[in-house]
């Protein structure tokens, strides 16, 4: 199948957060460099711009290895409006908390659709 | 409501097939509708699966944190040398695929490359324990974020198939067997409709037949009357009797239809 090809390859698992839940991930192994030096993972700091954000969740989405997206929820906050409208399998976006911003289920976009399934 | 029917000729051999149509139908309906319930079951368990993960999930971050915030109080930061470090990954995902009933979801599995001793040297002056520590408290997360990505890939995709597969159902449901029964019912009542004529036809021959078979009759009668006058005749002036019955003979011969 065309759908079983297409996720062959996705092996890599990015990474947007804050400099300590990144560092973290990384020291776990994720961390990836390609030949065109583009990074796997974004570390967010107070000079970062939403736009950066938002380019670099667009293209972590859009490249063919990627299978995982992990997003700090503080910053998926910030880019929530991009976050509700993706809806494509893969790759798959996961919101994780970090060691500043506590884990709260009623922000995260899947979340609220398992809850609004649940409620009918 | 004007029934929607499926433009046919209505003869019987397309009232076969129609049915057939229809039986094809409602066993796809049944099926599929069973589909969707097996489906919908799985996506009950997984949605439940999800919610939990994901509140273990904080919890298993947490711990994590709590080690690279304990390699900080000993090494100082290491994010930057982290950073640096990473070149190629060393904890990849791979892609299995499981089957409920005839979908295939997607399911990730942790893939720990070996000899991944990427940050050997990390904390090597001081705090390389807490490193390693920190190291596996993170891989262990990793583990678990990835259990929980495909978790929510298979609730992604599923959700989609579930609404594919119930809109069909649905569409079969109130669109397509009704459509087949209209059908066949616009089928019967015209088939009905043509035996009638033809049965009406029949009557109206028979009763064309009988008419003229009685006129015939009467015809001969006549005949033979005359015939029998006309015998009598002869043989009372002396004519030959053999002559009068050759005529009766002849006239006997003629076809009497019913």
């Amino acid at each position: 199948m065309a759908q079983h090809a297409a996720h062959k390859n996705r092996t890599l698992i990015a990474a947007i957060g804050d400099e300590d839940t990144v560092t973290g991930l990384l020291l776990a192994g994720i961390g990836d460099v390609n030949a065109q030096q583009q990074a796997n993972f974004l570390v967010v700091e107070a000079k970062t711009t939403q736009e950066q954000i938002e380019d670099t969740f667009l293209a972590f989405t859009k490249r063919p290895d990627v299978a995982i997206v992990l997003i700090n929820q503080h910053i998926a906050e910030s880019i929530r409006g991009i976050l509700d409208e993706y809806d494509a399998a893969f790759p798959t976006v996961l919101e994780i908390p970090s060691k500043d911003h506590p884990y709260d289920p009623e922000k995260d976009s899947v979340l609220k659709r398992v809850q609004l399934l649940f409620g009918d | 409501m004007a029934a929607v029917r499926d433009n046919v000729f209505p003869t019987r051999m397309n009232l076969t097939v129609t049915k057939t149509r229809l039986k094809g139908a409602q066993t796809g309906h049944s099926l599929l509708k069973r589909k969707s319930e097996a489906l919908t079951t799985r996506f009950r368990v997984i949605l439940r699966k999800i919610e939990d993960a994901k509140l273990k999930m904080g919890k298993v971050m947490q711990t994590a944190s709590f080690s690279l915030a304990e390699v900080a109080y000993i090494t100082g930061d290491i994010g930057y040398q982290v950073r640096e470090n990473a070149k190629r990954a060393t904890f990849k995902v791979a892609a299995k695929q499981e089957n409920v009933s005839g979908v295939l979801l997607p399911a990730f599995e942790a893939e720990v490359r070996a000899g991944a001793g990427q940050f050997e040297l990390t904390g090597l002056g001081r705090g390389g324990q807490q490193v390693q520590r920190a190291r596996t408290a993170y891989v262990a997360a990793v583990a678990m974020l990835v259990e929980l990505a495909s978790l929510q890939t298979a609730f992604v995709i599923l959700d989609e198939i579930i609404k594919v597969t119930n809109r069909r159902v649905n569409a079969i449901e109130y669109v397509i067997i009704p459509r087949i029964e209209n059908t066949i019912a616009h089928i019967n009542s015209e088939l009905d409709e043509q035996d009638r004529e033809e049965f009406y036809r029949l009557k109206k021959i028979q009763s064309k037949k009988k008419e003229r078979a009685a006129r015939a009759q009467k015809e001969i009668d006549e005949a033979a009357r005359r015939a029998i006058a006309d015998g009598n005749l002869h043989q009372a002036v002396g004519g030959d009797a053999p002559a009068a019955r050759d005529l009766l003979a002849e006239q006997a011969d003629e076809d009497v239809i019913f």
